[in-house]
């Protein structure tokens, strides 16, 4: 147990400010996810802690605001916000006037005008947290996942249980991120579809692994124009190769089955089973964004071998999405001070 | 009767370019020449620097009325036409209820009667654009309808569409097609393609729309019937119907400012301002469209006016309805892109002829409102020539004058134009309808 009193605040001061709302990876940038992942280190370290709470957002209310359902995201941006004190209010569609027609912008708008500081946004739409950052006036916007588009703190917590995981097994540097150099990530899956995907080839090309993806030709996006990323000849010598498997659901929510013939067909071709577990590097890191569907893209004994690292991507999300909370609420991203965050930014290009 | 003198302009119609002045007597033009003397009690409209034209006609508006009177009604569409310079449109039949009966018809064409530009009317090709049965077209056709399209959406049945076309033919009307097949376009928000790509829309390949396009060329063919192609967006519908040109087919086409103006690319912020169908597409594809403009391809530059009130846009990008304003800033873009400012002889794409070509006479034949078609519906001649005993549907533009789109400044209800805060060069400053200068100085004159 640490002799620290629980309220005091993390070890980091923010080097680098990372905007004012969250609504893509491409926002942060390599100097702002390096950011992001060396204050989530921090907070790491509080959450150990017998009392994980620290007072830094107390007065501040952030909502989250689900268009979706939702069970770890939701629980885990509350559970962040908790622990930095600050005030959360959940406004989930099932219960709310959206029912009763009111549409998104006055929702929002009705939302902010509560003075909620923050607004973690889902939605199924693609771009409807751009829209509410349009229309919020003072209120921080985080996307928390909006249609095919991305999920920014999904990725963020991939690279930081990746480097975590690196760092323990292999002594990586837990703090900087040398870890990402040419390491060599293997998307796998519903690609077209996935959110997560498109936040994760962000992450993880800007902080310099090289991305390859593997999945049937449907579940491709139809353009890879300018995506930094290449498509796997063969996904056997891919996962040969590849020192991180991320592994994506089949979205049958989005209508994914219909793109491939059966999903006993999906799980030959493009599942991770048991002989192709065997295919592995012995220092392969095995990701899944969760629900997994064992059976489908992951046979259930893999989804229980240490190489698979789900569950401490969970525990690893409420530190992450801490650290976002803090950079775009606390000092580094204060309401108040808007001016030293942009000498920050300008200072750091 | 009252009299008009449109004073130091320059002349163009399909018959050429000179410099003349023009007397309005009536409804009619009187005398076109230069220095024409003024009398007592006649109205001067300025036209030094400004090019005296036919007024325009635009081939696709959506004046929403019977039935989304919120977003547009005949009074306010045709106002915003007349400050574009036009002075007819045709009204698209996907309206609540749908144009697809006598009716409904009459009820549109009796509200475009005192309007400040004249209103013909589309039919649908299908009743309630469902599909499914042939809409009375030859009841239709009585009152003067003489383009039928299911706007919107296409007729997806080919058999169907067949069907139409040798009824079609029987009556002397032109189909007119809104390429779009819908198991490919299905659940898409925006063009396929590298934007869709990164920004996680749904798409609409060019093939939904190309598909169709080389079906209904493959019809003409097997009807000899003629099919109108509304809104083509993409290098390869372009190019089919090149072909079906060059093979003598009956086919005619029209383009949209906004596909030959805008990408793809301005979806990235996600603004449903930017939403249309077809798509806004690739960059290959406005030059393609721009290209099929200069070489006799494409025959028309058509507006597909869609207003949209703020609250239906203001919603996430795939729930919002496609559509865009276009009257009031369709011939400006036009000159912006296509027209090389004067002095410039290398940047043009167009001469200003061509292009007044491409907006008045051109879709004036089409939709058969020109001064040789027997025209139903009471309308007057429309697309020239400027020359004595012609109807005074004329327009005055200024080739040089910019100005910068004000969403808030237009006469349309609606407010989703895509070209906000833009500077646009060439204005409409004068738009005379059967002889009443109905827009002077870039203002309604009611």
């Amino acid at each position: 147990m640490s002799a620290e009193p629980a309220d005091a605040p993390p070890a980091a001061e923010p080097r680098v400010g990372i905007g004012r709302h969250l609504l893509s990876v491409a926002d942060l940038g390599r100097e702002g996810i390096a950011e992001v992942l060396r204050v989530a280190e921090a907070f790491a370290e509080v959450e150990r802690r017998a009392i994980p709470k620290v007072p830094t957002l107390r007065g501040r209310a952030v909502a989250t605001v689900f268009f979706e359902e939702s069970t770890r995201t939701r629980l885990s941006f509350e559970t962040a916000a908790k622990r930095l004190s600050a005030d959360v209010l959940s406004f989930g569609v099932s219960n709310s006037s959206v029912k009763k027609g009111e549409s998104l912008r006055d929702t929002v708008e009705t939302i902010e005008a509560m003075g909620i500081d923050a607004l973690i946004v889902r939605h199924p739409s693609s771009g409807a947290p751009h829209q509410v950052a349009r229309w919020a006036e003072r209120a921080r916007v985080i996307n928390a996942g909006d249609g095919w588009h991305e999920h920014p703190t999904q990725a963020l917590l991939d690279c930081f249980t990746v480097r975590q995981v690196l760092a323990e097994r292999f002594g990586a540097d837990p703090e900087g991120i040398g870890c990402f150099d040419g390491l060599r990530v293997l998307l796998v899956g519903d690609i077209r579809h996935s959110r997560v995907a498109r936040s994760e080839i962000l992450a993880y090309s800007a902080l310099g692994a090289t991305v390859t993806l593997a999945a049937p030709r449907t579940l491709l996006p139809p353009s890879l124009e300018g995506w930094p990323v290449r498509v796997a000849d063969d996904f056997d010598t891919a996962l040969a190769e590849a020192d991180v498997v991320s592994l994506l659901r089949l979205q049958a929510e989005r209508g994914s089955g219909e793109f491939v013939p059966s999903l006993r067909e999906y799980t030959t071709h493009w599942g991770l089973t048991t002989r192709r577990v065997g295919l592995l590097s012995e220092r392969a890191i095995v990701t899944h964004p969760g629900p997994m569907v064992r059976g489908v893209e992951i046979s259930g004994d893999v989804a229980d071998l240490p190489l698979t690292v789900a569950t401490r991507q969970v525990t690893n999300g409420v530190a992450v999405r801490m650290a976002v909370l803090f950079l775009l609420l606390g000092a580094g991203g204060g309401l108040e001070a808007d001016a030293p965050v942009e000498e920050l930014q300008a200072a750091h290009g | 009767m009252a009299e008009i003198v449109i004073q130091g302009g320059t002349v163009i119609d399909g018959g050429g370019v000179r410099r003349a002045d023009v007397r309005v007597s009536g409804a009619l033009i009187a005398e076109v020449g230069p220095n024409l003397s003024v009398g007592k009690g006649v109205t001067v409209l300025d036209a030094g620097g400004c090019l005296v034209a036919p007024g325009l006609v635009d081939l696709h508006t959506h004046l929403r009325e019977p039935g989304r009177e919120e977003a547009e009604t005949v009074d306010s569409g045709t106002r915003a036409a007349a400050l574009g310079g036009y002075t007819a449109v045709v009204a698209m039949p996907n309206t609540e209820p749908a144009i697809d009966n006598a009716g409904i018809a009459r009820e549109v064409l009796d509200l475009g009667r005192g309007a400040v530009a004249e209103v013909a009317v589309a039919g649908a090709i299908t009743v309630r654009r469902e599909g499914e049965r042939l809409a009375p077209m030859a009841e239709l056709a009585d009152l003067g309808v003489h383009l039928f399209t299911d706007d919107g959406s296409g007729v997806q049945d080919g058999a169907l569409m067949r069907r139409a076309l040798d009824y079609a033919k029987g009556l002397g009307v032109t189909l007119a097609q809104h390429c779009e097949d819908d198991a490919l376009a299905a659940g898409g928000a925006m063009h396929e393609g590298a934007w869709s790509s990164r920004l996680g829309i749904p798409g609409v390949p060019a093939a939904a729309e190309e598909a169709m396009v080389a079906r209904d060329i493959a019809l003409v063919r097997l009807t000899g019937a003629p099919v109108h192609f509304l809104h083509l967006s993409t290098a390869g519908s372009v190019e089919l119907v090149r072909r079906a040109k060059a093979e003598g087919l009956a086919v005619t086409a029209e383009a949209a400012p906004h596909h030959f103006a805008l990408t793809d690319a301005e979806v990235a912020g996600y603004d449903p301002i930017f939403k249309v169908n077809p798509p806004l597409r690739t960059g290959a594809d406005v030059e393609a469209v721009k290209v099929g403009l200069c070489d006799g391809t494409i025959d028309a530059i058509a507006t597909d006016h869609a207003p949209h009130t703020p609250e239906t846009k203001d919603v996430p990008f795939d729930e919002a309805p496609p559509g865009m304003l276009g009257l009031e800033t369709a011939l400006s873009v036009a000159f912006s892109e296509l027209v090389a400012p004067t002095g410039d002889g290398s940047s043009g794409r167009l001469s200003a002829e061509r292009v007044l070509g491409l907006f008045s006479w051109q879709p004036a034949t089409i939709a058969a409102l020109g001064p040789t078609d027997a025209r139903g519906g009471g309308h007057s001649a429309q697309g020239g020539p400027v020359a004595p005993g012609g109807a005074a549907n004329l327009l005055v533009f200024d080739p040089e004058a910019s100005w910068q789109v004000d969403r808030a400044g237009l006469a349309s209800r609606s407010h989703n134009t895509p070209y906000a805060g833009r500077t646009l060069r060439g204005r409409v400053r004068h738009t005379v309808l059967r002889g009443e200068p109905v827009v002077i100085d870039a203002e309604a004159q009611r």
